[in-house]
């Protein structure tokens, strides 16, 4: 995973629900709801950052959060899932 | 107005709407025996102006609609489409559009991808070209083949859909090569439906227990072969499976579609449906219609239902079946779908399934004029 800058895949959106007042990726015939910090997560992956910096800005936001372990696993369960690049 | 069936539930609120189906227009250049649109076609000069799908699209994403398809008939046959694509999209509604291919051109495709299309989701009717354009009544294979080049030149998402029947089943295999040379994500394999324009040609459609398995078969097969790179989704016959669809995912629950006209329904077949007093966009908020009239909230949840399906433990998972479907067959909407094993109605439907056929019989193809029988057109 060394290098990997995640994006999101383009037919990819990421956006918020105001009505259901959560965070939602939507692809074609599919809507996933994000739960807990996913979204946190997800919007950092821009393509610019590397995942050790994603890692480093979530280790900065939640002080005591297990990111080191968690976030790269939750990248890749999402890459395999076709829905990051 | 008419006087509703039922009373709507004053509480809770229904949960809010994902996806709205728009069908921009009922003309079409094809010609499909099994058209999902309704047997009675709205007129080109009823259908709602652009501005007009801006606004509904709005109220939409303000009800909680993420999703739109946006379909027809043939979409493209709308000038104006490009400016319905804007108005979802900045209404934040991820937009997919559903078409016959035909009349899809490079500038077109490019239009319509500034304007915030997200994904194409194309017809194809046989993996044969001649099948094909005899099927749709149209020549249009040429243009389909063209119209998938475009979409994944443009990077898009493209997803195939073919419905299925007994003049294509055996070529399922074929169909799935087809979609995967033309580079789909998704290929969905639709077996037929039998409401309106199919149920009309029932007798020709219809096919038998053996195609089905078979083509269960390969699918089965396929989809293991290309796990991980084409998606294929089997919709199942619920004419041989003596289970129900869970149609729409419940009546009102998940998603409504606009008619040409600003009708709004619960599913595209629900027009069919007698005394429903189709609620419309012209009259009403979406939001009203959707929380609140009679037509959305007929068969809402499990309170409307009669035995067998009241006491069913299954009766939150297929909701009874499709209220399209009992009442083509039965003459009542409200009974149990005659697809349940269960329905004291499944008898008039195994009698169907279980005829003999052999051989091919001529189509009604979709057109105006729901009366009129025609011979099979040739292309």
């Amino acid at each position: 995973m060394t290098g990997w800058r995640p994006a999101l895949e383009r037919s990819v959106v990421l956006r918020h629900d105001r009505v259901r007042r959560t965070y939602l990726l939507v692809l074609p015939e599919r809507v996933v709801v994000l739960e807990g910090r996913a979204a946190d997560v997800l919007r950092l992956c821009d393509g610019q950052r590397s995942v050790d910096e994603i890692v480093d800005v979530l280790a900065a936001r939640f002080p005591g959060a297990p990111v080191t372990v968690e976030v790269p696993r939750f990248l890749d369960r999402v890459r395999q899932e076709g829905w990051l690049r | 107005m008419t006087t509703p069936a039922s009373t709507p539930p004053a509480s809770p609120s229904p949960s809010p709407p994902w996806a709205l189906l728009a069908e921009l227009t009922h003309g079409c250049p094809l010609h499909c025996p099994y058209c999902s649109n309704p047997l009675e076609l709205v007129r080109r000069s009823r259908e709602l102006s652009a501005e007009e799908w801006g606004d509904v699209l709005r109220q939409a994403a303000d009800l909680g609609v993420v999703h739109t398809h946006l379909s027809g008939g043939e979409p493209l046959l709308r000038p104006d489409l490009a400016a319905i694509v804007a108005a979802a999209d900045s209404a934040g509604i991820y937009i997919q559009l559903v078409t016959s291919g035909v009349g899809l051109s490079a500038p077109r495709l490019s239009a319509l991808v500034s304007a915030g299309l997200r994904s194409v989701q194309l017809s194809v009717q046989h993996a044969d070209p001649a099948s094909s354009d005899r099927i749709a009544g149209k020549r249009s294979f040429a243009a389909k083949e063209h119209a998938a080049a475009l979409v994944r030149d443009a990077g898009l998402p493209l997803g195939l859909n073919v419905v299925l029947h007994r003049d294509n089943l055996d070529a399922v295999d074929a169909v799935v090569d087809l979609g995967v040379a033309w580079g789909a994500d998704r290929i969905e394999l639709a077996n037929t439906q039998f409401y309106g324009w199919a149920l009309r040609n029932r007798t020709a459609l219809l096919p038998t227990r053996d195609q089905l398995s078979r083509a269960r078969d390969a699918v089965e097969r396929r989809r293991e072969q290309l796990a991980g790179t084409t998606e294929l989704v089997w919709v199942v016959p619920d004419y041989f499976d003596g289970v129900p669809k869970p149609c729409m995912g419940g009546w009102g629950a998940v998603s409504l579609t606009v008619a040409p006209d600003g009708g709004v329904l619960p599913c595209p077949a629900a027009g069919g449906l007698p005394d429903l007093d189709v609620p419309n966009v012209r009259d009403r908020p979406l939001e009203w219609i959707w929380n609140s009239s009679p037509a959305f909230n007929r068969y809402r949840g499990t309170e409307w239902m009669s035995e067998p399906c009241r006491g069913c433990p299954r009766r939150e998972t297929d909701f009874g079946g499709c209220r399209c479907q009992a009442h083509a067959l039965t003459g009542e909407a409200a009974r149990t779908d005659p697809a349940c094993a269960l329905s004291p109605d499944h008898a008039l439907l195994r009698a169907v399934a279980e005829t003999p056929r052999s051989g091919t019989a001529p189509y009604v193809y979709r057109g105006p004029g729901p009366g009129t029988a025609r011979s099979p057109r040739t292309v």
